[in-house]
């Protein structure tokens, strides 16, 4: 067994952790490590060849190939250690990592922080429990992805697809692009899962037909899949007897939700919220466990990749601190709540100082379509001040500021309540 | 194809084809065991509750009745000698306000009729300390130590690879077409891939038996598959549960069971619905309720939340509702081991042993080979080791390190064994029951591509031939750029 001693330890090399790394390798604390699963860097974003990443955080259009090799140049050019092909199986509470790979077989690594980088998984066929049989041809559309942009291999060439998240909108052009027929997109819901953009960019564009209040209700074909089943939905969500249509399909694609994948933040006794499915965190994106922090889709689901940019870097400047003893703690810790049409709000605690910040970013996402909206923030139930939104969807994630100004001004508080409201009359 | 003459041909390789096979691998015998699918253990073995039932409930009148028993105690020495996974966590039948619990009684006095030892009906406080998540209704229960859990394809596949390693052959994708028949006696079978010589044919063929004893003019067999619908959940849940729970029976049913499974997860089913068509492995929204709505009778706190598969199995169940083993009156040298439904898998081995008797009866002479291997080497299951162990499996070979299915912890090493095993496997559902790659909570999501990939490396084949389980079950159907151009262009 070899037994390695690390300043950061992070685990998962997708944009999460790669932006990580290199903040905390820019913040001085150089003795950092990456590991990765898999036998590239990048996480998923190698297998996303389509545009539209970047345009926040380099205010231009990238490739998801192109967003993630910006970053593993950085790692690069610092020289970060990187272990490739290594999973690892446990993290103790005291920040000690196990994990394998074929060179150095097992690894003990004793970690002065942890940053938890892991991504998300999908929803599976089985977990929504869709009748029918469990042919070949019904597979995630993330996996669709993989094997279409990695392997050089195409599923299938009639096409059904449940689910309007990204992934699911963005495999819908690309299977049509080599060739293939995507006869519907269903989404049980009234409203799409993904980005508005992609509904435009990826359906419209192609004539791809969007199935709103609609959802798989059968799975045809014993050996391979040979049809599907779709009804509508009634508000209850559930199928309305009588509006069953047979589409033969050789491939179904499930595109019903990502799940953040925090077996191992359980292992180290990490301490998760029913709501996001990753890790209660302070603002220094610190778990429960001191010293374990996490950031990108294993903390919360993201939208956008920027996104995780933006909060990776916030979880290496802490874990940076960490290591370093610049952390400190409040006297009170302040709970932020998900209020009114607020489905969570990252991160969930305030309770660390920081005398140079201006403001606090708060992330989160309503739990229904909104148009015209305010956000609006309370501190113990005096509002203290809003933002307008011209709209809010539960597939966009909404950030507004908390100033640490105000803080200052209210001296010692218990809670701060998100509340998001559709203005009247608008 | 060969011209060859065995002594025997099993066909089918579910769980009855490979406890024959593998009692018979101990006798100077040529032994042929012919499965239609790419695997063994691919029906009706691979869909069941996965119970070694300790014998109480079956008619002791019938032929269930009297195999059950003798299944359960055997098994407990085979799981040692061929490493099959085999926990002996007790069962229990529990009755709720309201149930008629004179039932409890009847069971007790039925399973000592059956000879199943250690029966005890357990009181209300028994059960909250036994089994704490119960529901408070429970008032009492019929508790039979002696039940147990298994992974039913791991037990048919440990036998059917020590009956290999003691010399029985078997042809995977061979599917019988006829029985060949001179003079009254057997002589043969016709298959997809050619004729194979025999002087003794198993009928072990499950729900196909009806059609394979008809191939000989039997015609009372009769299968009429029953559906069973089941719920697995994640290794994560809510709360774990300590034995087998079933609710009161009917006259048809177990009911609605809560267990454990092997690697502990949660399993909850079946339903009991007659079917005509015996490739209809379809669930139904009717179905998981009734399971869903009867598991939530036992444990009200039970969600479905952290569910990741849903699936149905067929019972072969013949028109008598009970086993079928006997010797053909009209043909000499056929013998039919069919309507092996429930309680099947934990009468195997005494279904074999009982298959033996009559093949001696029918002439079949049985002489004891020397040197018979009693033993099959544990498979390494990486999932199951502590990191200090797994530390040493890398230190001694450093495919071990490499971890393909991240649910599971299944190592790159393990995968490759299962394919170049004895019974190698050639599908993905195949490496799915020798290593468990593919299925934990993400379903093969991750797995999967690499599977596939391993497999097509291995077995020198295309990717786009690799099957997930049937013959015609092609995971990836083109390459990229294959269809560019093509018809489906055009009409799109």
């Amino acid at each position: 067994m070899l037994k390695l001693k690390k300043d950061v330890v992070v685990i998962g090399g997708g944009p999460a952790g790669l932006a990580a790394a290199v903040k905390v390798f820019d913040n001085g604390v150089e003795d950092v490590m990456i590991l990765e699963r898999d036998f590239e860097l990048g996480g998923i974003l190698p297998q996303c060849i389509h545009n539209g990443f970047g345009l926040h955080h380099f205010k231009e259009e990238l490739t998801g190939p192109e967003y993630a090799q910006r970053f593993i140049d950085d790692v690069e050019d610092r020289d970060i250690e990187v272990k490739l092909d290594t999973m690892v199986l446990d993290v103790s509470p005291d920040r000690k990592v196990y994990a394998m790979n074929r060179e150095d077989g097992f690894l003990e690594i004793e970690a002065g922080a942890v940053i938890l980088a892991m991504g998300c998984r999908e929803r599976t066929a089985g977990a929504i429990g869709i009748p029918g049989t469990r042919p070949a041809g019904v597979l995630t559309a993330g996996t669709a992805q993989r094997y279409t942009n990695i392997e050089g291999l195409l599923p299938g060439k009639e096409v059904v697809i449940l689910g309007s998240g990204d992934i699911g909108l963005i495999m819908a052009r690309r299977m049509r692009l080599e060739g293939a027929d995507v006869k519907a997109v269903c989404e049980i819901l009234p409203y799409t899962g993904g980005l508005t953009r992609n509904v435009v960019q990826c359906l419209q564009d192609y004539d791809i037909p969007l199935l709103l209040n609609h959802t798989v209700t059968r799975i045809e074909g014993n050996e391979r899949l040979e049809a599907v089943e779709i009804s509508e939905v009634d508000e209850n969500l559930k199928p309305i007897p009588g509006t069953e249509e047979r589409i033969e399909a050789d491939t179904l694609l499930l595109s019903v939700g990502l799940i953040p994948e925090n077996e191992l933040s359980k292992k180290a006794d990490v301490v998760l919220d029913d709501r996001t499915g990753g890790a209660i965190v302070n603002e220094g994106r610190e778990t429960n466990v001191e010293g374990i922090f996490a950031c990108g889709n294993v903390l919360h689901v993201h939208d956008l990749v920027d996104w995780v940019t933006q909060e990776a870097e916030i979880a290496g400047d802490w874990a940076a601190k960490y290591v370093k003893g610049d952390m400190r703690r409040s006297d009170s810790k302040i709970k932020i709540n998900a209020g009114k049409n607020v489905s969570y709000v990252i991160p969930q605690n305030i309770e660390l100082e920081d005398k140079d910040r201006k403001r606090i970013p708060l992330y989160m996402r309503v739990t229904t379509p909104l148009t015209a909206c305010e956000i609006k923030l309370s501190a113990d139930g005096e509002e203290l001040y809003s933002f307008n939104e011209p709209f809010a969807k539960p597939g966009e994630m909404l950030s507004v500021p908390l100033a640490q100004k105000t803080l200052n001004d209210l001296g010692k508080i218990e809670e701060i309540t998100v509340d998001i409201i559709e203005k009247e009359g608008e | 194809m060969s011209n060859k003459k065995y002594d025997i041909i099993i066909v089918g390789g579910g769980v009855s084809g490979c406890a024959v096979a593998w009692k018979l691998s101990r006798y100077n015998l040529n032994v042929l065991l012919l499965e239609k699918e790419p695997d063994l253990a691919s029906g009706t073995t691979k869909a069941n509750t996965a119970i070694i039932h300790a014998g109480y409930n079956a008619d002791p009148n019938k032929l269930k009745g009297r195999l059950n028993v003798k299944g359960n105690v055997e098994i407990k020495q085979i799981a040692k000698d061929l490493s099959i996974p085999f926990k002996e966590i007790g069962s229990l039948v529990v009755g709720v306000k309201g149930d008629d619990l004179s039932i409890l009684d009847e069971l007790l006095e039925k399973g000592k009729k059956n000879k199943v030892e250690g029966l005890k009906i357990v009181d209300k406080e028994w059960l909250r300390e036994n089994e704490p998540h119960l529901t408070k209704d429970a008032e009492a229960a019929l508790w039979a130590p002696t039940a147990g859990i298994t992974t039913p394809w791991e037990f048919a596949l440990a036998m059917a690879e020590n009956a290999v390693a003691n010399g029985v052959e078997i042809e995977l994708e061979t599917e019988v077409l006829d029985v060949l028949t001179e003079d009254g006696n057997v002589v043969g079978v016709k298959t997809n891939r050619g004729n194979f010589g025999a002087n003794y044919v198993i009928n072990a063929a499950g729900l196909y038996a009806d059609d394979v004893a008809r191939m000989v003019g039997i015609e009372k067999i009769e299968i009429r598959p029953r559906k069973g619908e089941y719920y697995i959940y994640d290794k994560a849940k809510d709360f774990d549960v300590n034995h087998v729970i079933f609710p009161i029976p009917t006259p048809i049913s177990k009911g609605i069971v809560v267990t454990r499974t092997i690697e502990n997860n949660l399993l909850i089913g079946p339903t009991s619905d007659p079917i005509d068509d015996k490739t209809d492995l379809s669930t139904t929204p009717e179905g998981l309720e009734k399971v869903y709505n009867g598991a939530k009778k036992l444990f009200p706190d039970l969600t479905l939340k952290d569910t990741i598969r849903v699936f149905a199995g067929l019972r072969a169940a013949d028109k008598t509702e009970d086993f079928v083993i006997e010797a053909a009156d009209n043909v000499h040298g056929f013998i039919n081991v069919a309507g092996i439904q429930s309680p099947g898998l934990s009468s195997a081995t005494a279904i074999a042993d009982m298959t033996l008797d009559i093949l001696e009866d029918e002439g079949l002479k049985l002489e004891e080979k020397k040197n018979v291997i009693e033993k099959r080497e544990e498979p390494v299951r990486f999932y199951e080791m502590s990191n200090e162990e797994r530390a040493k499996m890398v230190e001694k070979d450093k495919k071990y390190g490499k971890i393909i299915c991240r649910c599971e912890t299944v190592s790159y090493k393990e995968i490759l064994d299962a394919i170049h095993g004895p019974i190698g496997a050639r599908t993905v559902n195949a490496v799915k029951r020798r290593t468990r790659a593919g299925a934990g909570r993400c379903q093969g999501g991750f797995c999967g591509p690499r599977v596939l990939e391993i497999l097509s490396e291995e077995l020198g084949i295309d990717p786009t031939e690799v099957k997930q389980e049937e013959t015609n079950s092609q995971i990836i159907e083109y390459k990229i750029k294959e269809l560019l151009g093509s018809k489906v262009m055009d009409n799109a």
